[in-house]
């Protein structure tokens, strides 16, 4: 059969996907592998690989994929179903625009399209400079101010379309500020 | 067999007895009554995700998805009413609401399950405007294209590809409306885990996937007076086009299909058939020398290229194992390249090769550059699907099927050219499970001495998916194993992998029945899905009816292709036989997850 492994490309591939992540995760993984059902476990595994990198790469859902052997068209589809699953790096700034009934109604909806204009990203993406990343939440328990935005622990209330470059340029020089201060 | 309980339920009134375990909507067929649906596949796993099954269910105050419902004692089922005949009719007006209003110029125009659904239900007009998707369309993929905006998340793609095919390449990402079924992170196709097979574009009830569409060039290669244009046909195609002109399955129509490739202008008209007998010849040699101990076993047979893609990305380790027989296809672009431009004194750059196959991936298997000759030359220049062709037929106005006023002394010749139009009926049950093995079989046995030797291996046809056998040949215990479903040859393989089972020879296909049920075959009539055991157990026999009538019956005793190798190529297996007839694989990445 030495012909046989001539032809296998597993011990590589596997080999490449152990070094995509660091050494306690693929000791996890393989420890979820010794158990019953290990894909179980894939949603414990993405939880680390987010915490260790802030967000979770093509690559590092393959290399998931590979070693826990659950094709990566179900890693993905896992990854890309729940909202605290980032596929891209965060952004120095984090928008969070409330999209809970009362912001809603209020017209949230009006805001983000402002921002999106602005910014030219969607939900759960970062600037091209890695300056700001857009999420949306569910309430942020500030209904009386709607409808509301949070740039990181900032909460601005009653924010309409025509605010959103004022506070968008607002917060980029403070992040310049303290970026420069050190 | 254990004996089933019987459960007592009516339907719409009427009072029935099915076995436990049944659903509402099969329950329902027993008594004349198709429910509605749209995700449902009963070859495929029940999500019960597009509701348009739903039924009445007394004293359960909502409305139950029948597809995936199992009856239970007592049980009154309504399947008809005002009020579900508004909530289903309403079900699919909200699917069409964020659906391209592009019927008019769609592929699947006047074969689609959502429009036909659509009239079933009444929908005859539109009162709400939805949100469009705007997905880009990937046409990246030699065989398959990808247009997520026509995709309507029934998922039946996503289940095909993961549950009979075993390659998981389609998921569904992200959630909500913005959902999208693609490979993972959106690759592109022909960068994915995709083996080609098409199954996908089989089952997909709009035009979500289509294949990829070369009828432009044939047409532009048929007008074209300085082209040497031939044809080839694979088996299967005889069995099946017949249904793109109405006629029930299982019927056959070699002579009308030969007829209508000539009024379509084709120079010459030949049969992949002549290809079949000649992979036979050449892969029984292989094999009884593989047997005799020159090489590993067993003997993974090489013709589908779905498998092949399958082997490559999957289970690349046992490369060594496949025959390296390029596929009738391949052999008989070769032949009409080579043989044939010779004998006829043509340049072979000015002959331009069209194959008719059941297939999509062998859209991809021609443009494999192990395909194409020095020059940069492709041994099959075009590749058309079984609905490609049909639909060529059609769109030039050919009609042999229903036209009364033909002339029949003016017709067309209804026979294949010589000299690669003589084929054995070994030939023609390649075109279905078990069909490779028990046309290898036919010429072993005879190789092997047995005079005289047998001619029909029921045990190796291999309706159910997956068969092995035992076959006594001149004293010897040969151990074969026959599988169609790559989720089937998967078994299989990792057995071999595993080394629990030491077969001799092992032949796969990837589609659900072979050739018969390929990604290319036509869209089955109405009433009936693609896979349908009905549906393939017709094609199939009418496969094995042209093998019974046939006097010829074994590949090696085609007075043609005896021809072939003394006037051209030799010996069996020799230098020149392995030059032209011969390929190798290599492992692909990315490497697939089973």
């Amino acid at each position: 059969m030495t012909a046989i492994a001539q032809t296998d490309n597993l011990p590589e591939v596997l080999a490449a996907a152990r070094a995509e992540l660091p050494g306690d995760i693929v000791a996890f993984i393989e420890e979820c592998l010794r158990q019953e059902h290990p894909e179980s476990h894939l949603i414990a595994v993405l939880h680390k690989v987010q915490e260790h990198f802030g967000y979770l790469a093509c690559e590092k859902l393959d290399a998931i994929a590979q070693l826990m052997r659950i094709p990566a068209a179900k890693v993905a589809g896992v990854a890309t179903f729940y909202h605290y699953f980032r596929m891209q790096p965060r952004g120095r700034l984090m928008i969070n625009v409330c999209m809970g009934t009362a912001c809603y109604v209020k017209g949230a909806e009006k805001v983000v399209d402002r921002i999106r204009e602005e910014l030219g990203i969607d939900f759960g993406q970062t600037t091209t400079d890695g300056i700001f990343s857009l999420n949306s939440a569910l309430c942020l328990g500030t209904c009386g101010l709607a409808p509301v935005v949070m740039i990181n622990d900032e909460v601005h209330g009653k924010v309409t379309p025509d605010q959103v470059p004022a506070l968008l340029e607002k917060a980029m020089l403070k992040a310049r500020e303290s970026m420069e201060q050190g | 067999m254990s004996e089933k309980k019987l459960i007592n339920l009516t339907i719409d009134g009427r009072r029935l007895q099915v076995e436990e375990g049944t659903t509402i909507l099969e329950a329902a067929r027993h008594l004349g009554i198709r429910i509605p649906s749209l995700c449902y596949h009963p070859d495929l796993s029940l999500p019960g995700a597009c509701r348009v099954c739903i039924v009445d269910v007394k004293d359960m105050g909502f409305y139950m998805a029948s597809c995936s419902v199992q009856v239970w004692e007592g049980m009154e089922v309504q399947t008809n009413s005002p009020e579900i005949r508004e909530a289903r009719r309403d079900i699919v007006e909200l699917l069409l609401d964020n659906h391209p209003k592009e019927c008019q110029t769609c592929e699947r125009d006047g074969n689609c399950e959502l429009q036909n659904l659509a009239y079933a239900l009444g929908v005859r007009e539109r009162l709400f405007e939805g949100e469009r998707k705007d997905f880009p369309c990937d046409d990246s993929s030699y065989s398959v294209v990808r247009e997520p905006n026509k995709c309507i998340l029934c998922g039946r793609c996503v289940r095909v590809c993961s549950e009979i095919q075993g390659v998981t390449n389609l998921g569904r990402h992200g959630r909500g409306f913005r959902t999208v079924v693609s490979p993972a992170h959106g690759a592109r196709m022909d960068e994915s885990v995709c083996i080609q097979c098409g199954q996908c574009v089989a089952v997909c009830p709009t035009a979500a996937f289509l294949e990829k569409d070369n009828t432009d060039d044939v047409w532009a290669a048929l007008a074209d007076p300085s082209r040497h244009v031939v044809v080839q046909t694979a088996p299967a195609i005889r069995a099946t086009i017949g249904e793109g002109f109405g006629l029930p399955p299982g019927t056959t129509n070699t002579g009308r299909m030969v007829a209508s490739l000539r009024l379509l202008g084709f120079d010459g008209v030949f049969d992949t058939n002549f290809g079949a007998d000649l992979t036979i010849v050449e892969e029984s040699a292989e094999f009884l020398r593989r047997l005799n101990g020159q090489g590993p076993l067993p003997m993974l047979t090489s013709c589908s290229p779905g498998w092949i893609n399958f082997l490559e990305k999957f289970y690349p380790q046992l490369i060594p194992l496949a025959s390296t027989c390029r596929s009738p296809m391949s052999m008989t672009s070769v032949l009409l390249k080579t043989y044939y431009a010779q004998s006829r004194g043509i340049d072979p750059r000015n002959i331009y090769v069209v194959a008719v196959m059941p297939c999509v991936a062998k859209k991809y298997e021609a443009r494999r550059p192990e395909h194409y000759m020095a020059e940069g030359i492709p041994w099959t220049d075009a590749v058309l699907t079984t609905r490609g062709l049909i639909w060529m037929i059609k769109s030039y106005g050919i009609d042999l099927w229903t036209l009364q006023s033909i002339d029949f002394d003016n017709f067309p010749r209804e026979t294949f050219d010589d000299p690669l139009g003589i084929s054995s009926g070994a030939a023609d049950i390649f075109g279905t499970t078990g069909g490779v093995m028990e046309a290898t079989l036919r010429t072993a046995v005879a190789r092997l001495g047995e005079d005289p030797g047998r001619l029909d291996f029921h045990e190796v046809r291999a309706v159910e998916g997956l068969r092995e056998a035992t076959v006594q040949i001149a004293g010897r215990e040969i151990r074969v194993a026959v599988a169609n479903g790559l989720v089937n040859a998967a078994t299989i393989l990792d057995e071999i992998v595993r080394g629990e089972k030491q077969y001799h020879i092992v032949e796969i296909m990837a589609c659900p029945g072979g050739c018969i049920g390929g990604g290319g075959q036509p869209y089955p009539p109405r009433g009936m899905k693609a896979m349908d055991p009905e549906l393939l157990a017709l094609r199939a026999q009418a496969l094995h009816a042209i093998d019974g009538q046939k006097t010829l019956r074994r590949s090696h005793e085609n007075p043609a292709i005896q021809r072939l190798y003394a006037d051209f190529l030799g010996e069996i297996g020799g230098p020149k036989a392995h030059e032209l007839l011969h390929t190798r694989y290599a492992p692909k990445l990315p490497r697939g997850i089973r």
